[in-house]
């Protein structure tokens, strides 16, 4: 029992620094691993805003209707307390972010501003210009920095996460590491681990996610024993620029601020966008979804991308592209509220999207599955706890949009309190040699590793295995196909163990810890694509064209997926879904 | 600025050429290794970077190392991947390859430690922000209600200030920012002129400026406007270091009546 326990943290963006502000306000001590220095963390890419129902526009907006907005977008498969609690502390999130000094923009009268984004009817969504993120991770950063100062938080950047340290009886008494410069292995114990890090974007090669995001860490953790939870509910953004190195976010608040989705309605029309007449474009999103318009949910509107370019071959001059229009807005206004995103535009494509409609198509974009959770953010594994994008809770089968950052702060402000609890109420025990186990077993691993001389390429294999990914288990789901994906998985972790590395230094070796992140993101693919495959239905971003229907008869359930180490092979067990809160009805847009 | 516009169609079937300064660790000597890369549309230098970590030979056929560097983002928002190209203190992600000159240099920054290749360790940015309390003091996370009301032009003023990446480009390329003066650079202040801003974060404002004045502070700055240069995000750096210059005057002229 620790009065002022010593918690690790693991990921430095908004859940990792959430939760870590939290156990210092209470009188912990956290050790704060990262890969990059912590402000540097993914978060930093979330760019329209952070959902809350403050209903300051005068809608009767409520939080019990961004509850019901958000199971009813991720089509009941989330289970419903933890949503109802996240949604009842957003108002107060915000108000504390505000506090915290976040430039959220203002309403004439000095008040929040608050914008509609995806999947509902509400302006529910506050925002700074368009780097909401950013904003609040910096804000975050700048109070773990003042804590940092006070020695009550100590950070570890430019660690990487291999694994964690398991004693004989099932329980987590730290990590082990290592560190990305001297390349030193090192465990270090724990009253309590809490895991923030982030999704699973490499796993499918380009994505709008950042070059960490690999799964590697929640992958190390599913190979020890942690159960990883509806793996298959991979989000993919209908609007992405589609780019050489990664496929550049274009936020849903173009759409939100009024941005339009179109094609010409001729088939590979070649003319200047603008000067197609309005009666020669085909606002699709609109006419099919006349209620929600180009605001609908994420998976919709991806489909309906999808369906437009590939099934009515109307993708610009025959490119898998469509539309983004925000050339009708006055610049002024876009400047004011936009001017983040449309200045990546314009850097990374070279066109100013206030004068010319922006060529976008849908890209892999956030891991709604990941760690299973109770509603305390605790895994299966004791002393161990995730929160944030690599949780799998509060979003089910889609994500709506200005969710992610309000799921990864309150996650982080529930794991928190929640370790320290568990710490102060733990019995300290022997640690029976676990950690120099575990040291042992990580460095083996990296022994083999630099030793093999094969003839594979890990860079390859990776761009192999994005392809492969991104093929079978994104937008649209054939049995046919996800039943090749794991034998073809499965071949490439034989290729993995004749990678040979082209760096064996033992200095800041990135091929080398590449190398490892591999190994876990081709075990954590298996798990996505056997778990799509067991799935028979259609739900949220989950749609199989044989089976186009939800189906909650056999499959309103949580696919939890274990590795058995014998058979090195995932094993599934599917539970019910707590729906007690909300009945469930049919998701029609 | 070595701006000469897009050429895509002079480019097609040619092959692009870079140079690349490159260490093996903080103490081993630097050396030069050439790389050629077919051309394609779209590229960048992180994306090129990748593409030598897919076939590690140089130009001349001899088997290399991929070449390390920070990046993560890759959409210039996380400030990792700063780095010299051709010359110049730039994010190596939104640097495009149609729009820089061949051979392309890359070297890592000059005035901070080299870590491998590109990488080097920027950590005295962050050591500065601890100086400045570069944070708003709340009481607690607790909920306390809202937070202070705010005109909308406080809001414009304090926005721009607070997309600053943590490059350290401004820092790179200021001529007062060496091992003699100590000056903390441009960054660091205009992070103090936001929060001095801030109704809350006005509370520390007398320890900011303090933490500004004599060896190191602002009076080192020469003016020589290349912070705001270089800044990738367009932050009115040198508005901030005049800002907070005049500030400083006033609290160090306060202090010495105060005794």
């Amino acid at each position: 029992m620790a009065a002022n326990p010593r918690i690790i943290v693991v990921g430095g963006g908004l859940a990792g620094l959430s939760a870590t502000i939290k156990i210092a306000e209470m009188g912990g001590n956290v050790d704060l691993f990262s890969i990059v220095a912590v402000k540097r963390s993914h978060s930093v890419c979330a760019q329209g805003g952070i959902n809350a129902a403050k209903n300051l526009k005068g809608e009767g907006d409520s939080t019990w209707q961004h509850f019901d907005d958000s199971v009813y977008g991720g089509d009941f498969l989330a289970d419903q307390p933890p949503v109802k609690a996240m949604c009842d502390q957003a108002p107060a999130i915000i108000d504390l972010l505000d506090r915290m000094g976040v430039p959220f923009n203002r309403t004439p009268e000095g008040l929040l501003d608050f914008r509609r984004f995806g999947g509902t009817l509400y302006n529910r969504t506050a925002f700074a210009g368009a780097t909401t993120g950013q904003q609040l991770l910096y804000a975050l950063d700048e109070q773990v920095r003042r804590y940092e100062s006070e020695g009550k938080v100590r950070k570890f950047e430019y660690w990487e996460f291999l694994s964690g340290v398991i004693d004989s009886q099932g329980t987590c008494r730290g990590i082990c590491a290592i560190d990305l410069r001297s390349m030193e292995v090192v465990t270090f114990p724990a009253d309590a681990v809490i895991m923030a890090t982030g999704g699973v974007g490499a796993i499918f090669g380009k994505s709008t996610n950042s070059v960490v995001c690999t799964g590697s860490a929640q992958s190390a953790l599913y190979q020890q024993g942690a159960c990883y939870a509806n793996g298959e509910m991979i989000q993919v953004h209908p609007t992405a620029i589609p780019g050489e190195d990664k496929l550049r976010l274009m936020s849903e608040s173009a759409r939100g601020e009024g941005g339009r989705v179109w094609v010409p309605k001729q088939p590979g029309d070649k003319r200047n966008p603008r000067s197609i007449p309005e009666k020669e474009r085909w606002y699709f999103l609109e006419e099919w979804y006349p209620k929600y318009g180009n605001l609908v949910p994420r998976d919709v509107a991806t489909r309906a991308i999808f369906r437009v370019v590939f099934e009515y071959n109307l993708g610009i001059d025959g490119q898998p592209m469509v539309y983004l229009d925000l050339t009708h807005i006055d610049r002024k206004v876009l400047d004011r509220k936009l001017e983040g995103i449309l200045e990546i535009y314009e850097k990374f494509v070279g066109d100013d999207p206030r004068d010319v409609p922006m060529k976008i198509f849908p890209g892999m974009h956030y891991t709604m599955g990941g760690m299973w959770v109770d509603y305390n953010q605790a895994t299966n594994v004791p002393g161990l706890y995730a929160c944030g994008e690599c949780d799998f809770s509060i979003h089910g089968a889609n994500r709506l949009g200005a969710n992610s950052l309000m799921s990864c702060i309150y996650g982080g402000f529930v794991a928190g309190p929640e370790a320290v609890k568990y710490a102060r109420n733990a019995s300290s025990a022997e640690s029976n040699g676990c950690f120099a186990a575990e040291k042992k077993r990580q460095e083996e691993f990296n022994q083999r590793l630099l030793k093999s001389d094969g003839t594979e390429n890990s860079f390859k294999l990776w761009r192999e295995l994005g392809d492969l990914m991104t093929k079978d288990c994104t937008v649209i789901r054939y049995n046919k196909a996800l039943q090749e994906t794991d034998p073809k998985l499965c071949e490439m972790l034989q290729r993995w163990r004749h990678i040979n590395l082209s760096d064996k230094s033992m200095w800041t070796n990135s091929t080398f810890v590449f190398a490892r992140q591999l190994y876990n993101m081709l075990q954590l693919s298996r798990v996505i694509a056997q778990g799509a495959l067991l799935r028979n239905e259609s739900r949220g971003s989950h749609y199989k064209p044989e089976y186009p229907e939800r189906d909650d008869v056999n499959w309103l359930k949580t696919t939890k997926a274990y590795f058995s180490a014998d058979a090195d092979e995932p094993r599934f067990e599917f539970a019910p879904v707590d729906t007690s809160l909300l009945p469930l009805r049919q998701r029609k847009y | 600025m070595e701006s000469i516009g897009f050429h895509e169609l002079n480019m097609a079937n040619k092959n692009v050429i870079f140079r690349i300064k490159r260490q093996d660790s903080p103490e081993s000597k630097p050396r030069w290794e050439e790389f050629e890369l077919p051309w394609r549309p779209g590229m960048n230098v992180t994306s090129s970077l990748m593409d030598i970590a897919l076939n590690p030979v140089t130009r001349d056929g001899k088997a290399t190392t991929p070449i390390v560097y920070d990046s993560n983002c890759l959409e210039e928002v996380c400030g990792s991947c700063a780095m010299i190209v051709n010359g110049r203190a730039r994010m190596a992600c939104s640097a495009l390859i149609d729009q820089l000159e061949q051979p392309i240099t890359l070297e890592p920054f000059s005035k901070f430690p080299v870590v491998r290749d590109l990488a080097v360790d920027r950590s005295v940015l962050f050591e500065n922000l601890k100086a400045v309390k570069a944070w708003v003091p709340i009481d607690g996370t607790y909920d306390l209600g809202s937070g202070p009301r705010m005109a909308n032009e406080d809001q414009e003023i304090c926005y721009p200030l607070s997309r600053c990446i943590s490059c350290c480009c401004c820092m790179e390329a200021c001529p007062q920012f060496n091992e003699s003066t100590g000056f903390v650079g441009a960054a660091t202040i205009s992070q103090a002129r936001l929060f001095n801003t801030h109704p809350t974060g006005k509370a520390l404002k007398r320890e900011r400026l303090q933490a500004l004045m004599g060896d190191g502070g602002i009076q080192e700055c020469g003016y020589a406007q290349n912070c705001v240069e270089v800044c990738p995000k367009d932050i009115p750096l040198t508005n901030s270091i005049s800002n907070v210059g005049k500030e400083v005057m006033k609290q160090a002229i306060f202090d010495l009546f105060r005794g």
